[in-house]
């Protein structure tokens, strides 16, 4: 607004003016804090409620549950250990097998890919992402299944089997199993946000680097370089995908509550065993440890936003170096 | 149409909705058991149709019904586990089990140029699910076995993920045949397994079975016999072999019907009669014994009463196991102790 020359007229007619602006400004105003506050609330909403709902259990067990490996309906001991490595691990293999193809694939549509075939791919990867999960985990269980069981597991178990992470049988089922059909369903949207974030860095950096005598993959590294933090951010939604998937991963992991080094051995997440044991719970504290389970999950994912956020503030804070000295 | 048409014909709409209200007593809703909701959808709508009365019932689980009739929101709940002692404690006043039909749970496996029936002793399927025999050519397997040869196969024992009366009825079983399983797992909707992989649902167990060489797990008779996978044969108290069907899952109710008179709850796992599948259980719908209402309370006790004589017929083209007379007489006798504000309801069927 500007402010300055004051004429005779409109000392009158401002104020008059700027009464009725004001008032629609601040029932605006007031409209847009109330759906922010919605947000907000129903957010705290669920904590509140996850948090009252998980007081049984929060007061039976303390922080023992965080570390107890035990979790028996039958003798009403509940920890929640298993679960939370289960959801740690299987996003884990996810992120590690998604993020290199991912972030890859989106360099390719950005910055090489000829129009016809970036737009196929693209679109290809779309239709990946509005797959609804279920139809990965029938795909994960009658198909990669079992080419699980006889091709790759064996060979692991043949080749790899002095590690620990590949001892055991070959079912199909099993930890390494939810962690690769995770990671086909966040590669989406590793592919897509990184894409856009690519797309929208200045060329200028591009062809400077260029300009410069590098390469063009060293001029691809340039440009990389300085989408980190938005490819980071890519990447953070991913992984809370990955962490809170529950159908697939149901279908796919084997559902038993043993810790094991290998990951052939089956698993659970705390998503797979809330969906998988909610409806029936009947003992008072058995329902309350699967509420405080979701409390955990929900906090999990709480942590993994925030450190991902002081990530990009870190790589923002690199870039900016990196600006400086160029 | 003129207003005074319009409001005359109000009336006698009004008129017609209070007569009909008060001739047949309304509607009831329950709430709880999947399991057996094919055969309570079927009498539902039977019911309706011969009484004129609505029976809202949402299948959303055994637990959720139980919270359901600890909260009173609904006239009946249903579950495939009986409550237990503590159960019944915490409830607000006192509820009576009424089990409607039987249900048998096999054992389904893949043992791909297996062309025989694979026989099990109780040991043997407490041993797999234990994770104590992990090969189909264990001697103890092959001892139950005589004159077939298994293959070397590892066995996969393949179990339900999420919490049903179904793990209820197999995990009652094993506790009833071995010690070991009863100390160290027990029985319940969900248990602790100690080996073998889970599935999500019947088709979640049946689907890794399939897809498994090797595998063995266990799934609702219904289902087994509809995706026709093969089936082992199971030992029972008597020492017979029985093929699983509904009438040895009856046979089976029918030798539990003394310990059923003496309480209800009771599971009928391991029966003692000679033709009896061992692996068998009840379902129940679960009522309080004194509701305030007296049309509600009438109205209950004659569906219930039509649930245990009439609605049976309904069970075995639905794959359930029906009620030996024995347990009938148990029912009716739960039946009269049902009272509304205190005060016996007059003998629903004479």
């Amino acid at each position: 607004m500007s402010s300055g020359v004051v004429t005779p007229w409109s000392a009158s007619a401002r104020p008059i003016a700027r009464r009725g602006r004001v008032r629609s400004d601040d029932v605006y105003r007031a409209l847009l804090q109330l759906l922010g506050a919605v947000v907000l609330g129903i957010a705290l909403l669920i904590v509140v409620e996850c948090a009252r709902g998980a007081q049984p259990a929060v007061r039976a067990f303390g922080w023992g549950f965080l570390v107890g490996t035990d979790w028996d309906p039958v003798a009403e001991r509940f920890g929640a250990l298993p679960y939370v490595w289960g959801t740690l691990v299987t996003s884990a293999i996810a992120m590690l097998l998604a993020v290199p193809i991912g972030v890859g694939a989106a360099a390719y549509l950005a910055e090489l890919a000829p129009r016809m075939v970036g737009e196929v791919v693209s679109f290809v990867i779309e239709l990946l992402a509005s797959i609804p999960s279920i139809v990965y985990g029938v795909w994960g269980m009658f198909a990669l299944a079992p080419w699980l069981r006889s091709i790759l597991e064996p060979w692991l178990i043949s080749h790899l089997g002095f590690l620990p992470l590949f001892q055991g049988f070959p079912f199909g089922l099993g930890i390494l199993n939810a962690g690769i059909v995770l990671a086909i369903m966040v590669v989406p949207t590793v592919t897509s946000i990184s894409r856009e974030i690519l797309r929208s860095m200045p060329r200028t950096l591009n062809e400077a680097a260029l300009a410069l005598g590098a390469t063009r993959s060293e001029a691809l590294a340039v440009t990389l370089d300085a989408a980190r933090p938005g490819i980071l951010g890519a990447v953070v939604l991913a992984l809370g995908r990955a962490l809170g998937e529950t159908m697939a991963v149901t279908m796919v992991i084997g559902n038993s509550n043993r810790i094991s080094a290998s990951l052939l051995a089956p698993g659970a997440t705390m998503a797979s065993v809330i969906a998988n044991e909610f409806t029936e719970a009947t003992g008072k504290l058995y329902l309350s440890a699967l509420i405080e389970i979701a409390l955990v999950l929900f906090v999990l994912t709480l942590i993994v936003n925030a450190l991902a956020r002081l990530l990009v503030i870190w790589a923002v804070g690199g870039r900016r170096d990196v600006a400086g000295a160029a | 149409m003129n207003p005074r048409t319009l409001t005359r014909a109000a009336a006698s709409l009004a008129a017609l909705v209070l007569v009909a209200g008060a001739a047949h007593a309304q509607s009831l809703t329950g709430a709880g058991a999947t399991f057996p909701y094919p055969l309570y959808s079927k009498w539902f709508d039977a019911y309706h149709e011969k009484k004129g009365v609505a029976i809202n019932y949402q299948a959303i689980g055994s637990g959720a019904g139980i919270q359901q009739v600890k909260a009173g929101t609904v006239d009946f709940g249903a579950s495939d586990a009986a409550l237990s002692d503590a159960q019944l404690k915490d409830m607000p006043r006192r509820v009576l089990h009424v089990p409607t039909v039987a249900g048998a749970v096999v054992l389904a496996y893949n043992l791909p140029g297996f062309d025989g029936t694979v026989h099990l002793t109780p040991e043997l399927v407490a041993g797999i699910y234990m994770g104590r025999i992990t090969t189909w050519n264990d001697k103890r397997i092959a001892a139950a076995n005589p004159g077939v040869a298994l293959p070397a196969a590892p066995i996969l024992a393949v179990h339900r993920s999420d919490g049903s009366g179904t793990t209820n009825i197999f995990t009652s079983y094993l506790a009833a045949v071995s010690g070991e399983w009863k100390d160290l797992v027990g029985a319940g909707t969900s248990v602790s397994w100690p080996s073998g992989v889970g599935g999500k649902g019947n088709d979640g167990v049946a689907g890794v079975v399939k897809q498994t060489p090797g595998a063995v797990g266990y799934v609702e008779l219904a289902y087994a016999k509809q995706n026709q996978l093969p089936i082992a044969l199971v030992r029972n108290r008597a020492g017979k072999y029985v093929e699983p069907s509904l009438a040895s899952t009856s046979a089976a109710v029918d030798g539990a019907a003394a310990m059923l008179a003496k309480d209800v709850r009771t599971p009928i796992v391991n029966s003692p009669a000679p033709e009896a599948w061992p692996i068998s259980g009840l379902t129940f719908l679960l009522v309080y014994q004194d509701i305030k209402d007296p049309t509600r309370a009438r109205t209950l006790a004659d569906f219930l009463d039509w649930a245990i004589h009439d609605g049976q017929e309904y069970a075995e083209a639905l794959e359930y196991a029906k009620l030996p007379a024995t347990v009938v007489k148990v029912n009716e006798g739960t039946l009269r102790l049902l009272t509304s504000g205190g005060r016996k309801l007059a003998a629903a069927r004479e």
